[in-house]
């Protein structure tokens, strides 16, 4: 009797040993997932004694799709201007090529394939919307203003970012400090960096005012105009976010073989070179890691438009994370769960479309 | 100068505490061990005075006072998601009386009814009756203990208006005249052109009160019963109509000669652009006044005038939806044809203590609350700058001494205190929108459109039409009903 007990005892110690963790993920996790997901289909209303919370079906999500709210979530749409074209065409020859890699690897699952279908779908619509509404009489929706910083963002994040991991990868003087320095704006906390640079960008009164007069920009209002403000709200997130990227390249760069790039120093391979056939290849599969990681980090992006210009001017810099925000404090909970589960909706497809279309085929090629 | 105002408030505190603890009798001790979490906004202002004063306090009666901040935009939201889900971990909180709706309605807030007629300290019937009988009160008790006074004002540089061989402005087209004259003028003596008028214009801040007062003299013409903001027969929101039309233009047009980047701008800064001399006309509540005395920020001493919110001559016919002129009928509050309504924006910070906290808790919040509004505090408090506590006391309008002191003229103050009066007593006075969920109607859709309207993205009509489906949405979600009712029932109907 006593060893069947043991037995069983022994056979189920790695459930009971998991269990803490997936009650504390219970409890911290998936509870309040599924209190939002009812939140989203529902009203919260105060009422006498207390408040109460009432199902409303689909109509949180259609306000914001079709409804009143459609400016604020979708946009504003127009026309598509010639020039904008160019980004529903660029989606389809990327998901294309990501389908074609897909289809000639030999692996293909039905599951696999409509996921595939799912994230094609989703990035073309995606492009379309933020075509039909950046033109001259159109107007951006949260949705596609988180797009940009996502996509501008995160991008020329990893460009300054590799370049100057790239640059301290060499044997400088000095590559010591400036790699503490490049390290620094990633201590601070999102909010002090806001504020930090809510002050700095502040052409008449802030501490760099002198020198903005000096370069000729004393008079230059970027809070008044959307493409400006955004263009701000980016800088400051690369400001923040580039050391990240920084380091962890730097890392995956120090650790490719020295030997291929002395050899292929020594036969006369340039810079370039080296770079396309050897430290590309070496550090991609990192790369498109690192810049996974960015991509679902930037689309809950909220500290430095709230603090920098609290969405404005009118709704132009606010991500679909201040629009939650905004909601959730003027007590519309029911919105705001509805706006932060199309933003899960949208990350969840976008990264897995990237993880997908982009760090497996780079994986891939390595192997 | 800097010396001397701290002399004058340290020695104002100290004879604050001497006669409080004379007049109260209050037993030392009386709250030994009590901590009482008060909320409020990040300021420096409101929140500055409750922390300043909170140790005296604690002298006085042994309780300790937490002042914990929030931005203003979250502080309605962050009272009701620690009182509605149970937390009450804030015990009284400083908040705007016009949110009481929302938190009274759930039963959060302590009815003070009681304890305000027992307290002879507090000296209730010195408060002026708009805030005793209006702002303070919900549902015939009263829930709030005043400590500001809130109207919205128009302050102009004397010096400029003089040079310029203008009067302070009666209607709104003299207030775009003057800004139009006094743009690009250097005012402040640094060679550079300044501004003609500065309007605190960001979103997500305390930027939508400015509409409202543009807004209100073309919209309400016949008393504060007869409100501004819907149509008393069905709640179809006036905001489609010729005259909301003229107040988004002249909104629109006072963005020409404002700062460049005006629309990012929160009340404080442009408090500051006036100060420091770069302004010849603003809009705000009466901080501006006390401001302008403060040696350690102002450069516009002795050089500030206020009036009461410019009028207009036109006003709206709610059957057609036109603007008509202003004649014994339209306008029967006119004075010499202009026909004025200014608002009362915000009502006021007031005191709430949280129904659920522990009874000695709730006695010794309640006692904070009262001490910062006796007189002996509170009418020194008003005429400093920093404490954003604006004349809400009759003893704070007949009492020329205390603003003499803080370094005001005899005639600034006439001046000052006149404005306010003047917005006080006047019968045609805008009442702020106090119907359950004020907050979206106000902070959320009004404040978005008009955010739009000035960043470029909305037509006045686009804009008009914005807020009226908004509005329109908001009740129907509600109950158009119920809302109905409520709004009727705050005007008085």
């Amino acid at each position: 009797m006593g060893r069947p007990l043991s037995e069983w005892i022994d056979r189920q110690a790695d459930r009971l040993f998991i269990l803490p963790a997936v009650v504390a993920i219970l409890a911290f996790s998936i509870f309040p997932l599924l209190v939002s997901a009812y939140l989203a289909v529902s009203r919260f209303q105060l009422t006498a004694g207390g408040y109460q919370i009432r199902y409303i079906g689909w109509l949180n999500f259609k306000k914001i799709l079709t409804g009143s709210e459609q400016f604020h979530f979708l946009g504003t749409f127009a026309p598509i201007p010639w020039f904008a074209w160019i980004l529903p065409l660029l989606a389809l020859l990327f998901v294309g090529r990501g389908l074609r890699l897909y289809l000639t690897t030999g692996r293909v699952t039905v599951l696999g394939a409509i996921g595939r279908a799912i994230s094609a779908a989703l990035i073309v619509a995606l492009a379309t919307l933020i075509a039909a509404t950046c033109g001259p009489h159109g107007g951006l929706g949260t949705v596609s203003v988180t797009l940009m910083y996502v996509v501008i963002g995160v991008s020329f994040q990893f460009l300054l970012g590799l370049g100057l991991a790239m640059l301290c990868a060499q044997r400088i003087r000095g590559r010591g400090f400036f790699r503490v320095v490049f390290m620094i704006p990633l201590m601070v906390t999102p909010v002090g960096v806001a504020y930090t640079f809510r002050m700095m960008a502040d052409m008449t009164q802030g501490p760099l005012s002198p020198l903005w007069r000096l370069l000729g920009l004393g008079d230059l209002t970027w809070a008044s105009q959307g493409w400006s403000a955004r263009l701000v709200v980016m800088v400051g997130d690369a400001w923040q976010w580039i050391p990240f990227i920084f380091i962890v390249l730097l890392a995956a760069i120090e650790g490719q073989s020295r030997e291929q790039v002395e050899a292929a120093s020594l036969d006369g391979a340039g810079f370039w070179r080296i770079f396309r056939d050897i430290t590309w290849p070496e550090i991609a599969p990192v790369a498109a890691t690192v810049v996974l990681i960015r991509v679902i980090e930037a689309f809950k992006i909220i500290d430095l438009p709230n603090i920098l210009t609290n969405g404005g001017p009118g709704i132009a810099t606010e991500s679909l994370t201040l629009h939650s925000f905004i909601y959730w404090r003027t007590l519309d909970l029911g919105g705001s769960a509805a706006v932060a589960y199309s933003l899960l909706f949208i990350s969840t497809v976008f990264s897995v479309s990237f993880f997908n279309f982009v760090v497996q085929p780079v994986r891939s090629a390595r192997k | 100068m800097k010396s001397r105002l701290s002399i004058l408030t340290g020695t104002a505190a100290g004879l604050a505490l001497a006669l409080t603890l004379g007049a109260r009798g209050a037993s030392a001790g009386e709250f030994d061990g009590v901590t009482v979490n008060v909320m409020t906004f990040t300021g420096p202002q409101i929140a500055e005075p409750l922390q300043r004063r909170a140790p005296d306090f604690e002298k006085l009666t042994g309780a300790k006072v937490n002042v914990i901040t929030v931005p203003f935009s979250d502080l309605y939201q962050k009272l009701l998601t620690d009182w509605a889900s149970g937390t009450n971990s804030i015990d009284a909180a400083v908040f705007a009386p016009q949110w009481m709706v929302d938190y009274v309605t759930p039963g959060y807030l302590e009815d003070l009814t009681s304890r305000i007629a027992a307290d002879k300290d507090l000296q209730e019937d010195d408060v002026a009756p708009f805030f005793r009988d209006f702002s303070q009160k919900f549902g015939g008790k009263i829930y709030t203990v005043t400590l500001d006074g809130d109207f919205q004002m128009v302050y102009y540089r004397t010096d400029v208006l003089q040079k310029l061989g203008k009067q302070p402005p009666k209607t709104w087209d003299d207030y775009i005249d003057i800004a139009k004259a006094a743009q690009g003028q250097d005012m402040n003596g640094d060679g550079k052109g300044d501004y003609g008028s500065c309007i605190s214009k960001k979103r997500n801040a305390q930027a939508y009160w400015a509409i409202i007062s543009i807004a209100g003299s073309f919209l309400q013409s016949k008393g504060t019963k007869e409100g501004s903001f819907f149509d008393t027969k069905d709640m179809s929101p006036l905001t489609s109509n010729e005259a909301f039309r003229r107040a988004l233009e002249i909104y629109q047009e006072t963005t020409k000669y404002g700062p460049p980047d005006e629309i990012n701008l929160d009340v404080g800064d442009t408090r500051k652009l006036f100060t420091s001399g770069q302004c010849a006309l603003s809009l705000d509540w009466g901080d501006i006044g006390t401001l302008a005395i403060d040696p350690t920020e102002s450069k516009v001493n002795d050089k500030v005038g206020a009036v009461v919110i410019p009028g207009t001559t036109k006003v709206l016919d709610r059957a057609s939806g036109k603007l008509v002129a202003c004649d014994a009928n339209t306008c029967p509050y006119a004075v010499d044809g202009v026909n004025h309504a200014p608002f009362a924006a915000f009502g006021g910070w007031s005191g709430g203590v949280n129904a659920h906290a522990q009874d000695k808790v709730k006695a010794a919040a309640y006692a904070f609350f009262s001490y910062m509004s006796q007189p002996a505090q509170s009418n020194v408090d008003v005429t400093i700058g920093k404490t954003g506590f604006n004349p809400y006391r009759i003893s704070q309008f007949k009492g020329l001494d205390q603003w003499e002191k803080a370094g005001m003229s005899e005639a600034a103050a006439k001046n000052y205190l006149g404005a306010i009066q003047d917005s006080l007593n006047n019968p045609n006075m805008v009442l702020d929108l106090r119907i359950p969920q004020n907050q979206k109607y106000e902070q959320v859709v009004l404040d978005t459109a008009i955010a739009r309207m000035l960043a470029g993205e909305l037509s006045i009509d686009d804009t008009m039409k914005a807020i009226t489906d908004g509005w329109n949405e908001a009740t129907d979600e509600i109950g158009r009903d119920s809302q109905l009712a409520a709004y009727k029932a705050t005007l008085g109907q």
